[in-house]
């Protein structure tokens, strides 16, 4: 279990102020100056070293990411942009972020933003968040004000600032291309790769989007050291993390854990347990909406970190952890995420806006029971000619909640095929 | 789109204050780039035009920032926050996604329909209340959670959320966040974590 001292957010939960002052008393904004004379690559370097995979849900390694970025302009400007649009649905650590620790963040963009030469950033926050962007603008005046920002940005002779854009609604925007779509003033739909962001970004510019929680650790990781973080959690899959503990559950709640920490300990440690006690658990997904759900056979000993998610064919995502217990309409539960990939599909590619509404109306069929046995087969394979087949991984997000499912709960939609038959006989 | 005759007619402009205000949302950008700033412009509009957004506060948007009026549309309709009808003067949005389902957003529609006779997409004859169904708001771990001029309201229950109802009812804009006593997102029994140093609570 992660120790106080190994924590990053200690002002997760609000407790104390998030102004600058105690941001500072917290450690935020010490020597920053200091770590921008060791250079661009030295940042770049250690943050490849700690291990950091990006905490937006694909985990690709943050360092590596920054590299992308030209080295030499061409005569354009390269840009920092925050995923700040967090919509998965089971996930609120990056709202937690800005309006309890705005100065991690803005920190980590001007070291972010310093290491890849970027001139700004624009950290796209969802429009829902609105006390969330107030703070997060306030504090980026408190910044400018003591001249963190801006001009000369903490006397490293380095000029940069920080934007806060605001979205208005839409899932689609937390995609990379889509909210550069966006942020341009334009429908969030997502773009074909390549060209990379890296190469072909927001107005034409090199990019690079990062979440908001791996920009917000950076500054600590690069303070206490990459060996530091990279102690945390196991090979490939180090760090600490915030994970989202929401469902069934005595106690929902965020906390920050170390990577790899069992599914089981997670909850009973932090969330209070199960409603009703372990054995009254159903299933659990892990990793945010888009991951495949889990039985509780798997819960009972899979770690929380990337790998070991995969290896039980499901996903670390965003590490929001809904928590099913025995009560729950199982199919129910799957078939309202279905609707709400339905709702959120932006239209662009046929097998996704076609696709989503498809499968959302055979699992309402399905809830009732309402279906042909050969239905299931059916639907499934739907699914694997959604996966893969559109620009972006909204297609694929739509599929895995059905495929986990029907992977682990057939006997049931079984069972209410058949019920409905006798029913209706 | 489908506009009335009603929602074509009016005319709009930015208040002078908001017109500066504009201005500084524009100046975020590089030159050229003002097309960036139509998110915010819109909702501006939208806040200044009592919660919905006519087609001539599209059209101002549009000449305002050098934008074909069609691209202006587009951004209108795709994003789920502009309203382009009217609807009543208090705004109650529930979100249903499973998260919040799994913790009774039910009970909250629910409570909502007794207090107010109307479910999720309508509106009261007097005009005073819209309730929406939304899409996963990300308060997960505070379900289920409803919206009101911008503030969220969580940890709710059908009780709680009658409560809400009769105070807007009232006049009042009732305290926002957790209806259980939490500060935020801690575990309501008491810290996990975080207290060992830090933390005045």
């Amino acid at each position: 279990m992660l120790q106080d001292k190994d924590r990053i957010f200690t002002n997760l939960y609000g407790l104390q102020s998030w102004k600058l002052d105690a941001a500072k008393s917290r450690g935020d904004w010490d020597s920053t100056k200091e770590l921008m004379a060791k250079g661009q690559d030295w940042i770049i370097d250690e943050m490849k070293a700690s291990g950091l995979r990006g905490r937006g849900g694909a985990g690709f390694p943050t360092g590596l990411k920054w590299s992308f970025m030209p080295k030499e302009s061409d005569g354009r400007p390269s840009y920092l942009v925050v995923n700040a649009d967090e919509g998965e649905p089971g996930t609120c650590k990056d709202r937690d972020i800005m309006r309890h620790d705005p100065h991690k963040l803005i920190e980590g963009c001007l070291l972010a933003g310093f290491a890849m030469r970027a001139v700004a950033a624009y950290i796209y926050i969802r429009g829902e968040f609105f006390h969330e962007a107030d703070v997060l603008e306030e504090a980026i005046e408190e910044a400018r004000a003591a001249g963190l920002l801006g001009k000369n940005a903490c006397g490293s002779g380095y000029d940069f600032d920080v934007y806060v854009h605001r979205g208005a609604g839409a899932y689609i925007c937390g995609e990379e291309t889509a909210l550069i779509e966006s942020l341009e003033g334009k429908k969030g739909q997502p773009r074909l790769k390549p060209p990379f962001p890296a190469n072909v970004g927001v107005w034409g510019c090199p990019t690079t989007v990062n979440n908001v929680e791996s920009i917000a650790v950076a500054p600590t990781i690069l303070r206490r050291g990459a060996a530091w973080f990279s102690g945390l959690g196991r090979e490939n899959n180090v760090g600490a993390k915030i994970f989202c503990i929401s469902g069934h559950v005595n106690n929902p709640c965020n906390v920050e854990e170390e990577m790899g920490i069992p599914l089981k300990e997670l909850i009973e440690k932090h969330a209070g347990g199960v409603r009703g006690g372990w054995d009254n658990l159903l299933a659990v997904i892990p990793g945010g909406s888009s991951v495949p759900l889990l039985p509780k056979s798997v819960c009972d000993s899979v770690l929380m970190d990337f790998d070991s998610l995969r290896e039980v064919q499901s996903g670390l995502g965003t590490a929001a952890v809904i928590v099913m217990d025995k009560s729950t309409d199982i199919v129910k539960a799957i078939a309202r995420l279905s609707a709400f990939y339905k709702h959120e599909s932006c239209g662009q590619c046929t097998p996704c806006r076609e696709g989503t509404g498809w499968m959302w109306r055979v699992m309402e069929r399905l809830v009732a029971g309402n279906a042909d046995m050969s239905e299931i087969d059916m639907l499934l394979e739907v699914t694997k000619q959604i996966e893969g087949h559109t620009i972006c991984a909204l297609g694929d997000a739509a599929a895995w909640p059905i495929q986990g499912l029907i992977r682990h709960f057939r006997p049931e939609l079984e069972r209410r095929i058949e019920e409905y038959k006798a029913r209706a006989a | 789109m489908n506009m009335t005759t009603e929602q074509t007619s009016e005319t709009f402009v930015f208040t002078s204050e908001n017109l500066e205000w504009a201005k500084g949302q524009i100046a975020k950008y590089p030159e050229g780039r003002q097309a960036s700033a139509v998110m915010p412009l819109l909702h501006q509009a939208q806040k200044q035009n009592g919660g919905w957004l006519p087609m001539s506060a599209i059209d101002y948007i549009a000449d305002m920032l050098e934008m074909p009026k069609m691209r202006v549309y587009e951004v209108a309709s795709f994003y789920s926050m502009y309203n382009l009808k009217p609807i009543g003067k208090h705004l109650i949005e529930v979100c249903t996604t499973t998260p919040c389902w799994l913790r009774g957003s039910d009970d909250v529609v629910s409570a909502i329909r007794e207090e107010l006779g109307i479910g999720l997409g309508e509106t009261t004859e007097d005009g005073e209340f819209t309730v929406l169904e939304v899409e996963c708001q990300g308060a997960c771990v505070n379900a289920p959670v409803l919206v009101y001029e911008e503030g969220f309201y969580e940890d709710l229950d059908g009780k709680s959320t009658k409560e809400i109802i009769e105070a807007i009812k009232s006049g009042a804009k009732p305290a926002c966040g957790s209806r259980v006593g939490r500060k935020s997102s801690e575990p309501a029994a008491g810290l996990t974590s975080l207290n060992v140093q830090g933390g005045d609570a």
